[in-house]
């Protein structure tokens, strides 16, 4: 059979998997944590806590504010310092709840054994409150919370559902720690979205660079169709390895072979994606009760001493991560929250970690710094990189003469930042930074249109 | 040979005049009316078309003050009270004389004041910065660096002090046309009245941060210590969010307010002599006392505090 892939753009970067024999970890609880409320796409959560309280690790402590809003639990047990504003990574003030670790006392509602749960339950709705209960959010990335993906709009129905554990972000191995060390949750978890969905098939993609990952998943699924009916449908599906292939729209093309139209959701092809880790919270808050609180954390770079997986309680400092590994190396001059292509640099170490942050990556000044701006030399590397199908370079040129109306005409607004155009130019010309912006000003402009 | 020459020059004459006829009617029978004191009135106008009017450009703003009842909303901030006078008389309106307004920059975090605890190595523009996050200073709400705002001037007034870091405007240049205001994604930039021969005071901060906080990212910040608004004896200070911000259409220019902030934040510009901070002080001190013992009770605790 041919190796699939998504058929248009991609790169290859160096892989930079350093840390893949590195297995998950818990850091220690720091003395404080600040969980922010909003770490999630949408609204803001409302808090249910005051300054004073005793909360307890799993405890509710900000109630979604909206539909397109989610749970949130304290990651700890302590007392509650206060609502305040901190700075989030990137300096900016986000509202927090400040808790005072003491203990780690779990509520009793919790099961916290190691037995593997695979009966799935029959009822979809069920399934779909209580991972809204969890407040499970995507964890590829987008944050986007789990239970409004899976309620899908009428008329819709979900042919596949397909699980991502591309990893294709250079450097980050928690997705391919995750799969081979709670492999088994992840399939239950993968079942248990099939069946909310009500979706006949279930794909988990992986790429060819974790073959580890892909025996041990399907030996896991094997086991499971033989025991349980419910398990069927479940494949397990290799993928090339090229960068942008856990993308939402580049993992449909490559699994299903269909084309999400322009503004369009996966659910319009009858497919939905789930993360990898996001399948593993689904397993943790539907069949342990145990809603999302702790995620894990790949630490790595080159120029990092320690490499390790750490498994994170929300709300954790970076600088304890950090610190607990042994400090900044001296010759790191980046810091970035995520992986090297579509991470966001920390600019402040104090900041919390959120449900979503899933790496922490450490780059020199020569593996970072960027090479001066040339000019467009016409090579065309960048449309042909982009896996969108888009001219950044044609792109860029409109947004630094503002017109929107040529951008939108241009699909600005399908631009999904994998950055690789930025990757690919040879004359270093900025050109992710601007059509970033113009992306946002063209959403704007379409969203304004259609709330007319 | 010559018949064919004469010829030509006949025919092109004749159809030449024909199709001038045509043109001629034509134009005559699909005459766009237009009021004739909208060019008059664009001839008075300075033709910048800068939009700092809130109209497409010149000509969208003499039609529209053409057609409006009265000036009372349409204002020209490049021409000043000048233009408007011509226009009032152009138009046969009242106009009333606006204060000229200019752009100030509410941010002296300047390199040494302000240390950069990052760097920034994206493209240089603010906006794109300012989407990224907060800064490469500790103050998320100081100014950003990257010229925006001169950018878009159209008048050549603002301009980057590379000593400071920060944008500087030209008093004579700039003619609050509000472009800059607009392009600042910090939102530091705010149009002032320019004040009885330039003179005015500004709070030269936008940091909403406490004390402490709003001191670490930078030594000129507004601490929201409240002194100035506490000091104030014309009620035009307005205090809110840990921040200070003198309303200039209360300001009397006493410049007590320059003289009690701890951290130089208020700033007072174009002023014919430097302010005497001691005896401003000892003035302040003399009426507190006063106010005291007017009422009565006299009380030392607070004497010690305000000294």
């Amino acid at each position: 059979m041919a190796r699939r892939t998504f058929s248009i753009g991609g790169i290859h970067p160096a892989d930079g998997k350093i840390s893949r024999e590195c297995a998950i970890k818990a850091l220690p609880l720091p003395a404080t944590v600040h969980i922010a409320l909003s770490q999630h796409l949408g609204a803001p959560a409302k808090p249910l806590v005051a300054a004073g309280d005793k909360v307890k690790v799993g405890q509710p402590i900000a109630e979604p504010a909206g539909f397109v809003s989610a749970f949130i639990h304290s990651s700890v047990s302590g007392t509650v310092k206060g609502i305040l504003p901190c700075q989030d990574l990137s300096g900016n003030r986000q509202n927090c709840i400040e808790i005072a670790v003491e203990g780690d006392e779990w509520l009793e509602t919790i099961d916290r054994s190691d037995t593997l749960v695979t009966d799935i339950p029959e009822d979809a709705k069920g399934i779909v409150e209580k991972i809204r209960l969890g407040g499970v959010v995507g964890l590829g990335g987008a944050t986007f919370p789990t239970h409004v993906k899976l309620s899908l709009p009428p008329g819709k129905k979900c042919e596949m559902l397909i699980i991502n554990g591309c990893e294709c972000e250079p450097y980050l191995t928690s997705d391919f720690r995750t799969l081979l060390e709670k492999g088994e949750q992840v399939v239950v978890g993968a079942a248990l979205l099939k069946q909310a969905l009500g979706a006949d098939q279930a794909t988990i993609a992986i790429e060819d660079n974790k073959p580890e990952a892909i025996d041990h998943i399907q030996r896991i699924v094997g086991q499971m169709r033989a025991k349980n009916p419910k398990y069927a449908g479940i494949e397990v599906l290799p993928l090339v390895k090229k960068y942008p292939a856990g993308g939402e729209k580049q993992l449909i093309d490559a699994v299903m072979r269909r084309q999400v139209r322009s503004g369009g959701l996966p659910i319009d092809v009858g497919a939905v994606v789930q993360n990898v880790c996001t399948a593993l919270a689904v397993y943790d808050a539907v069949q342990k009760n145990k809603p999302l609180i702790d995620n894990s954390v790949t630490v790595t770079g080159e120029c990092f001493p320690k490499q390790a997986n750490l498994l994170v309680r929300v709300g954790t400092p970076l600088r304890a991560i950090v610190d607990y590994l042994g400090g900044i190396p001296e010759e790191a001059a980046k810091i970035i929250s995520g992986g090297p292509m579509m991470g966001k640099a920390v600019a402040n170490l104090d900041a919390p970690t959120l449900k979503g942050t899933g790496g922490l990556l450490f780059l020199t000044n020569k593996q970072t710094k960027r090479m001066p701006e040339s000019h467009c030399i016409r090579c065309g590397k960048c449309a042909d990189a982009c896996p969108m199908g888009l001219e950044p370079f044609l792109l860029y040129r409109l947004a630094k003469a503002g017109n929107m109306e040529a951008l939108e005409e241009n699909a600005a607004q399908d631009c999904v930042q994998c950055g690789c155009c930025l990757y690919t130019c040879p004359a270093g010309i900025p050109l992710l930074d601007l059509i970033r912006q113009a992306r946002s000003q063209v959403m704007g402009i379409i969203k304004a249109r259609a709330a007319k | 040979m010559t018949s064919t020459i004469i010829w030509t020059v006949v025919i092109i004459t004749v159809l030449g005049l024909l199709l001038a006829l045509v043109l001629y009617l034509v134009a005559q029978r699909f005459k766009v009316e237009e009021d004739p004191r909208v060019e008059e009135v664009e001839n008075a106008l300075p033709g910048a078309n800068c939009g700092g009017c809130g109209f497409a450009g010149c000509h969208a703003f003499a039609e529209a003050a053409v057609k409006a009842p009265d000036l009372d909303s349409h204002y020209c901030p490049v021409g000043g009270n000048d233009v408007m006078k011509k226009m009032a008389e152009i138009l046969g309106y009242e106009v009333r004389e606006k204060a000229p307004m200019i752009a100030v920059v509410r941010c002296n975090g300047t390199c040494e004041a302000r240390p950069r605890i990052n760097e920034y190595d994206g493209i240089q523009l603010c906006s794109v910065k300012a989407e990224l996050y907060a800064g490469d200073t500790g103050c998320s709400f100081g100014c950003l660096g990257c010229g925006d705002c001169v950018a878009v001037c159209r008048f050549d007034a603002i301009r980057m002090d590379p000593s400071t870091g920060l944008p500087v405007v030209d008093q004579e240049k700039c003619t609050a046309c509000g472009a800059c205001v607009k392009a600042c994604p910090k939102r530091i930039i705010e149009l002032r009245a320019k004040g009885p021969r330039g003179m005015r005071v500004v709070v030269s901060c936008a940091n909403q941060d406490k004390g402490p906080v709003a001191k670490k990212a930078c030594a000129n910040a507004c601490i929201g210590c409240g002194i100035c608004f506490k000091t104030c004896t014309h009620g035009a200070i307005v205090f809110e969010n840990n921040l200070a911000y003198i309303d200039f259409n209360k300001c009397k220019l006493c410049r007590e307010c320059e003289a009690v902030c701890p951290t130089d934040a208020i700033h007072g510009i174009n002023f014919p002599k430097p302010l005497d901070k001691p005896a401003v002080k000892a003035r302040i001190r003399e009426r507190q006392k006063k106010a005291r013992e007017a009422v009565g009770e006299p009380k030392k605790m607070e004497e010690k505090n305000n000294g």
